[in-house]
């Protein structure tokens, strides 16, 4: 217990719904408050609906530090009082609440559709489903003021989104980034299950995530059944994490060279990029890792022949994006853009609540691999790699020292593959009245899986939280000051989610 | 300067030869599937239950038929089958133009047809393709940017990736269409001038794929707009997708 009587737990732990620590709303908003002014990080804050008139608040804590979690409950009716004046980090979390629940946060400043979904909660007054995108846009005035509106179909091949900039001549005085569009109704689509397509609406979650998803609800419903996953099926999911983040950091680098014009290594990382994903098609046939975590464990082994061939093509993708990458740390023209750009502070980082490469960039110690390491990463540690800065050149050199840690982890697992069994049947079904926090660090940052069951084992919500749902505000805010035609080197520094928030 | 010339040196001749002279796709890469021809024994639906999407199904003669808009390729089905009557091949040929021709049975799949005369004079030798993800996971859209790398190099057969729809003689379309992207995706279409092209990348542009019945979603790109390429898969290798593409222009033959 801590000081205030809130019971620590640990990512993967199946807790009794009892043992939550039922407050009074009051109370609630001040302990997650203070908490959060304390160093505590707010991973996951939501409803549940109890009944026609209830609902139940649940907010989940992470302390990093300590590596324990906290979870804490409150029964609301119509409203509450708003936590994100106080907390930040509660902004987003709050209207997706007041818009799936419809439940009102008073005094929320921003109380503005966050998918803009039809309200289907009881008591909902029928009226015309919203208008994506019609809302009240944070303006400015003024004579030599103009603004300007992106989206949601981009001119690249990138997922739909609408960014409005306040700008004065070049520079950006406010960013807003207003979302949706994705929208595939998924955590409605949870509740009641699990359900035969589950596994692989969690691996289509964000597609460019599929491990990253898979693994996190995986891990939550394997703690619900009170399954144990075999070390060498946790070992494979390791070496699919990483090779899922070599991929995408890879491809990361080489898109922000392009957008500096530094052709060299962008043409080099976009080939490089495809030989990493073709090692994870080499592991399970897919070249997203569509199909490999199954719960339980895996369902594609590496036999001896195949952990050689991996081994050996890490080796040399190790060599390959070595002489890609360093072009750009030795060449002053790209330094040149990326140094100061895009600018975010530890303490901005820290409110925000943000998390992944672009937290790390800004030296925020922060990492689930190292913090709340499940799986194999309770065997085998990886550094956590930080930088000070926060800006673009931080984001990109934390992707890097990531890469060359990544590979050295595989390789070192694929000379010390556990033996045994790559799967486990579930012991049972899913306990009933549980509730269980799954942490996984995808190459984005921290995916959280927070599912309740109820009286029948049926998972009664499961919350998905995407790096990306903390991370949208930390590239409007670094945006902040700077000249417009750095949105999209800004943009692919933080590269986020569309669907993975939108869901 | 150098150091760039020599990691320049270093990386060689990246582009493939398409089609491939040999096979670059994984051994265990799910490509077309191969089913029995024979009825299943007796009232066997192991395969039916296991499939998450309900893309098989038995003929009046209880004969497999696989619906490969549906399919996520995810071997379900292969695993669930205790008598060996399905398997997935490493051919990566897949994209059709007609959606029944999606249906499968046995081994056959007919494959995509070239575009009538007059529409490929009119396109000439070029085909300018516009990207809209439609509530896609970015999935699709991944591997749809890899053609655009020197492996792929899509650029020398004449097509190009463009910025604008009034630029594009096609739209590929991934996703289920989302409610919130049904609009953006309409006027995309009505902004881009005819003759058009509409194609249909992966399982969720083709039938909702693991989406599909939300009330979020459409279903595919067929419920809003005329689909002239299909394109399956979840997501479909860029292969498959570059196969399709060239099998329109009567660039890919065999």
């Amino acid at each position: 217990m801590n000081r205030r009587g809130l019971l620590p737990f640990h990512n993967g732990e199946p807790l009794e719904w009892s043992a939550l620590a039922a407050l009074p709303i009051g109370r609630f908003r001040d302990t997650v408050v203070e908490e959060v002014a304390g160093g505590r990080r707010l991973a996951a804050f939501f409803g549940l609906r109890e009944n026609r008139r209830r609902v139940r608040l649940i907010a989940v804590l992470a302390d990093d530090q300590n590596g324990v979690l906290y979870a804490l409950r409150a029964g609301v009716e119509d409203s509450f009082p708003a936590l994100t004046p106080a907390c930040p980090q509660a902004h987003l979390f709050e209207r997706e609440i007041h818009e799936q629940l419809g439940v009102r946060p008073e005094g929320h400043p921003w109380l503005k559709p966050l998918r803009f979904t039809p309200a289907d909660y009881p008591g909902a007054e029928p009226s015309a489903p919203p208008l994506i995108g019609e809302t009240d846009f944070f303006a400015m005035s003024g004579e030599e003021l103009h603004e300007v509106a992106v989206g949601p179909v981009h001119a690249g091949v990138i997922e739909p989104g609408h960014f409005r900039f306040q700008c004065h001549g070049e520079k950006v005085y406010h960013l807003e980034i207003s979302l949706g569009y994705q929208h595939r109704g998924i955590e409605k689509a949870l509740a009641g299950g699990p359900h035969s397509r589950t596994l692989y609406q969690m691996e289509a979650a964000a597609g460019d995530t599929t491990i990253g998803h898979a693994l996190a609800y995986a891990t939550a419903l394997e703690a619900l059944n009170g399954t144990r996953v075999p070390a060498r099926a946790q070992a494979i999911r390791g070496i699919a994490l990483e090779l899922e983040r070599l991929a995408n950091h890879i491809g990361d680098l080489g898109a922000l060279a392009g957008d500096v014009g530094f052709l060299p290594t962008s043409a080099q990382c976009g080939a490089i990029r495809g030989d990493f994903l073709n090692m994870t098609a080499l592991l399970c046939g897919s070249r997203l890792g569509r199909g490999v975590v199954k719960t339980g464990g895996v369902a594609f082994d590496l036999e001896p022949e195949r952990t050689a061939e991996l081994s050996r093509r890490l080796q040399k993708g190790l060599d390959d994006v070595t002489r890609a990458v360093e072009l750009l740390w030795d060449s002053s023209s790209v330094l040149s853009r990326f140094e100061s750009t895009g600018a975010l502070s530890r303490r901005q980082a820290v409110e925000l609540g943000l998390v992944g490469p672009a937290a790390r960039a800004a030296g925020v110690f922060q990492d689930v691999r190292h913090d709340f390491p499940g799986g194999i990463y309770a065997l085998f540690h990886i550094p956590v790699s930080t930088m000070e800065a926060g800006d673009v050149y931080s984001r990109a050199f934390v992707r890097w020292l990531e890469i060359e840690r990544s590979i050295e982890f595989i390789l070192e697992l694929l000379a010390a593959l556990p033996a045994g069994e790559i799967s486990m049947e579930p012991a049972r079904k899913p306990a009933a009245n549980r509730f269980v926090v799954s942490l996984c660090e995808g190459w984005r940052g921290e995916i959280c899986h927070a599912a309740v069951t109820d009286s029948r084992g049926r998972l009664a919500r499961c919350k998905i939280v995407d790096p990306s749902f903390h991370n949208w505000p930390g590239l409007a805010l670094s945006l902040r000051g700077q000249a417009i035609s750095d949105f999209p080197l800004c943009n692919k520094s933080f590269n986020l989610s569309y669907c993975g928030f939108d869901l | 300067m150098s150091s760039i010339i020599t990691s320049r040196l270093h990386q060689g001749l990246r582009t493939i030869p398409f089609p491939p002279e040999k096979c670059i796709v994984s051994d265990r890469l799910r490509g077309a599937p191969l089913l029995s021809s024979a009825p299943c024994p007796g009232d066997c639906r192991a395969c039916l239950q296991a499939c998450p999407v309900e893309a098989l199904s038995h003929d009046a003669e209880g004969v497999l038929q696989l619906d490969l808009g549906r399919c996520l390729f995810c071997g379900a089905c292969r695993d669930a089958c205790p008598h060996g009557a399905i398997e997935f091949t490493t051919d990566y040929r897949l994209a059709v133009s007609r959606r029944e021709d999606l249906k499968m049975r046995g081994g056959e799949i007919r494959l995509a047809s070239v575009l009538a005369e007059e529409i490929r004079r009119i396109f000439g030798r070029s085909l300018k393709v516009r990207q809209v993800s439609a509530g896609g996971c970015n999935g699709c859209e991944v591997d749809i940017n890899v053609l655009s790398t020197t492996v792929y190099d899509l650029g020398r057969f004449g097509i190009q990736i463009v910025a604008s729809p009034r630029h594009a003689d096609a739209l590929l379309v991934t996703g289920p269409v989302s409610e919130n992207m049904r609009l953006a995706l309409l006027k995309t279409w009505e902004a881009t001038p005819a003759p058009k092209l509409v194609v249909a990348v992966g399982s969720c542009a083709i039938s909702g794929g693991p989406f599909a019945g939300h009330e979020a979603v459409h279903n595919g790109v067929e419920t809003l707009l005329p689909v002239d390429l299909f394109i399956p898969g979840c997501p479909p290798h860029p292969l498959t997708i570059l196969d399709g593409l060239l099998r329109l222009l009567k660039k890919r033959h065999a």
